[in-house]
């Protein structure tokens, strides 16, 4: 099984504090850390286990600037065997459409039996990538994928797609396929200390937009079917009655106010 | 001109509700671009899912193809992109589900449409559409425009429009001959999988304490575990702490786990992404306990606390206990 992994690196944002940037169109990124999307790192593992079982070679690419190597080493460090990162200038601004087809760009003429993206990442939420990367390539896709199992030697996949409320669908899908993969499909490892001293040699390979025969008005802002007009935050609704104090204190009136609802 | 299409999405016999919401949506979208609501069925035997659309509907455009019988994104995609080829509506929205994370984003590619996902909301802007959309979980939106085209896609997160009680349409029912000429060749259906049943129904507890990723360690869930002893609870988590294997799947609230209505529902170290949202935002009384102030589990909280969980959490537990 020769695989492509597809990976993002996105600014964790669960607990921190963001801030819009002055344009209104992105976040400040400098005092945020980054690391692989979640869903990517299972994507990743998947690959492995694959490998691991079948043989064959695993593929990371990616597009984002120079900062993403960090990103895109752990997954050698993990045990991906090629490395590739997307960059130009031009990309920037790119939505899913132009994220696909810069990506389509470099795997058009690549052989492999399965393209694996994430469900979605957690910066942007979109989940299109996968799907739309399927649809330039002319190949069949499966999203919210949580189960695999490879048949026949490689033409076909069983997978399970998640649907709703913890139901599945099982289908049958002719390889080679993209399939997007949702989390908990299994447990990401870590990587070793050698194998991440050794992936710090090893050469990322790069592309840029006229390596990969993309012409301007097909990447970036140009090539992007939808546009991020302004960032706000989210409306204050019925906001939460905040306690306040140490956690004694808190603890005490939430607990007053529990008994006084009736509800404890 | 104008038109908005909606497609109904049905599994196993149901019509989902999120094709109700979209309707409610649709039908005032298309009275701004001056067009007609029309929704899409595609299935076998569904005249009775046709009848109720047309209450809701100018006119449903249905599908009626035994290949269709259980959703295929591979059919699904051949159907429309000949339907919305054809037709032409101005927008077309399909549910942000598990069936709309698998067609949307190809059908939109494969007719060079400008699609815009998981959408909460909808503005004009001088007669330009504008979608609404979460990033970064929730914690901030966004207003995203479609590149000049005439025609626009979306999908739509569910149970972020009600289902409104509208004046009856009474839509024609119009049968559009199915364009398939083979079974799916790619992607086969196989059948549906159930979740496993577990031990505890944690939709049946009447107080849930639901952990989240902010409890760092498996070996830190002792804490949780003792506030939902002396709260008698039940103990819940979001997806992450099922995903890492601290909890068993059925103890998972949300979109992808079980909804859950109790009478009190403590959520520790949680950030109330939309989709941990979907499954208990119905509860009567919701407590977050959380350390950033905007973590968005605060806007549907009655109570929050912005805390250390691991301070907050032994404190009520021990108050709790020598209170009793
Ligand atoms: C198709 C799909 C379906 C999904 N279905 C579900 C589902 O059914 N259920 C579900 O839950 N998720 C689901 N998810 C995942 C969802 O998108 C979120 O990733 C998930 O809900 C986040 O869980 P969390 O809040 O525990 O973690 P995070 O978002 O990482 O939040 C952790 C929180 O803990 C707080 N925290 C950290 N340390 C402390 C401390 N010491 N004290 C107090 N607070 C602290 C942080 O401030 C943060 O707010 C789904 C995703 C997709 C794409
Ligand atoms: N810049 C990128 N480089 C490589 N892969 C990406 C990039 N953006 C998105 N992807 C892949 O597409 C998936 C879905 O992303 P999105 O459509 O943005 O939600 C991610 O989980 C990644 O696997």
């Amino acid at each position: 099984m020769d695989t492509v992994v597809c990976v993002k690196h996105v600014p964790e944002t669960a607990e921190a504090d963001l801030v819009i940037r002055a344009d209104g169109r992105g976040i400040e990124e400098k005092n945020l850390t980054f690391d692989i999307n979640e869903a990517d790192n299972y994507a990743l593992e998947e690959a492995l286990l694959w490998k691991e079982k079948y043989g064959g070679s695993i593929t990371v690419i990616t597009v984002g600037p120079e900062d993403v190597n960090m990103t895109v080493r752990m997954c050698v460090a993990k045990g991906a065997d090629r490395a590739i990162r997307l960059d130009d200038p031009k990309f920037a601004g790119s939505d899913s459409y132009a994220i696909a087809k810069i990506l389509h760009a470099a795997l058009k003429d690549m052989k492999f039996d399965v393209v694996l993206t994430g469900i979605q990442a957690s910066d942007d939420g979109h989940g299109q990538v996968g799907p739309i990367l399927a649809q330039m390539l002319g190949l069949p896709h499966a999203a919210c994928v949580i189960q695999t199992e490879v048949l026949e030697e490689g033409k076909r996949a069983r997978v399970h797609r998640e649907l709703e409320g913890g139901l599945h669908e099982v289908v049958e899908i002719a390889l080679p396929a993209v399939l997007t993969i949702q989390t908990g499909i299994n447990e990401p490892r870590y990587a070793s200390i050698l194998g991440i001293r050794k992936a710090t040699k090893k050469e990322i390979e790069l592309s840029g937009m006229e390596a990969l025969g993309l012409k301007e008005d097909e990447v970036g802002e140009a090539g992007s079917k939808t546009r991020l007009e302004e960032l706000f935050p989210p409306p204050v609704g019925e906001r939460a009655q905040i306690l306040t104090g140490t956690p004694q204190e808190t603890s005490a009136q939430l607990i007053g106010l529990l008994k006084d609802k009736g509800v404890i | 001109m104008g038109d908005v299409f909606v497609l109904a999405e049905h599994r196993r016999g149901e019509l989902r509700e999120v094709t109700l919401e979209m309707l409610g949506k649709g039908r005032e979208l298309a009275g701004q671009l001056g067009g007609q609501l029309k929704a899409v069925l595609l299935g076998h035997n569904v005249d009775a899912f046709a009848r109720k659309l047309a209450n809701q509907a100018h006119e449903v455009l249905v599908v009626e193809d035994k290949r269709l019988e259980n959703f295929n994104a591979e059919l699904y995609q051949k159907v429309l992109a000949s339907l919305l080829t054809e037709k032409k509506p101005t927008l077309t929205l399909i549910g942000h589900t598990a069936c709309g994370m698998d067609l949307a984003p190809s059908l939109a590619a494969e007719l060079n449409l400008p699609l815009a996902t998981d959408c909460i909301g909808f503005e004009f802007e001088n007669g330009r559409l504008l979608a609404i959309r979460e990033r970064y979980m929730g914690k901030l939106q966004s207003r995203v425009s479609f590149k000049g085209s005439e025609q626009y896609m979306a999908t739509v997160r569910q149970a972020a429009f009600p289902i409104r009680e509208l004046e009856p349409l009474s839509g024609q029912i119009v049968s559009v001959e199915s364009p398939l000429t083979e079974e799916a060749r790619r992607k086969k259906f196989i059948e549906y999988v159930e979740a496993a049943v577990g031990e505890v129904d944690i939709t049946q507890a009447e107080i849930i304490v639901a952990v989240g990723r902010g409890i760092k360690e498996k070996e830190n869930l002792a804490i949780v575990e003792k506030l939902a002893q002396v709260i008698g609870g039940v103990l819940a988590g979001s997806r992450p702490v099922i995903d890492a294997g601290w909890l068993p799947p059925d103890r998972q609230v949300g979109q992808s786990g079980k909804t859950v209505k109790p009478k009190l529902y403590i959520a520790v170290g949680i950030s109330g992404s939309s989709q941990h949202l979907a499954g208990m935002k119905n509860s009567d009384t919701i407590v977050a306990i959380n350390k950033d102030p905007h973590a968005p589990i605060f806007n549907v909280a009655t109570y929050g606390i912005v805390d250390d969980l691991f301070k907050v959490v032994p404190a009520l537990t021990e108050q709790l206990s020598s209170g009793s």
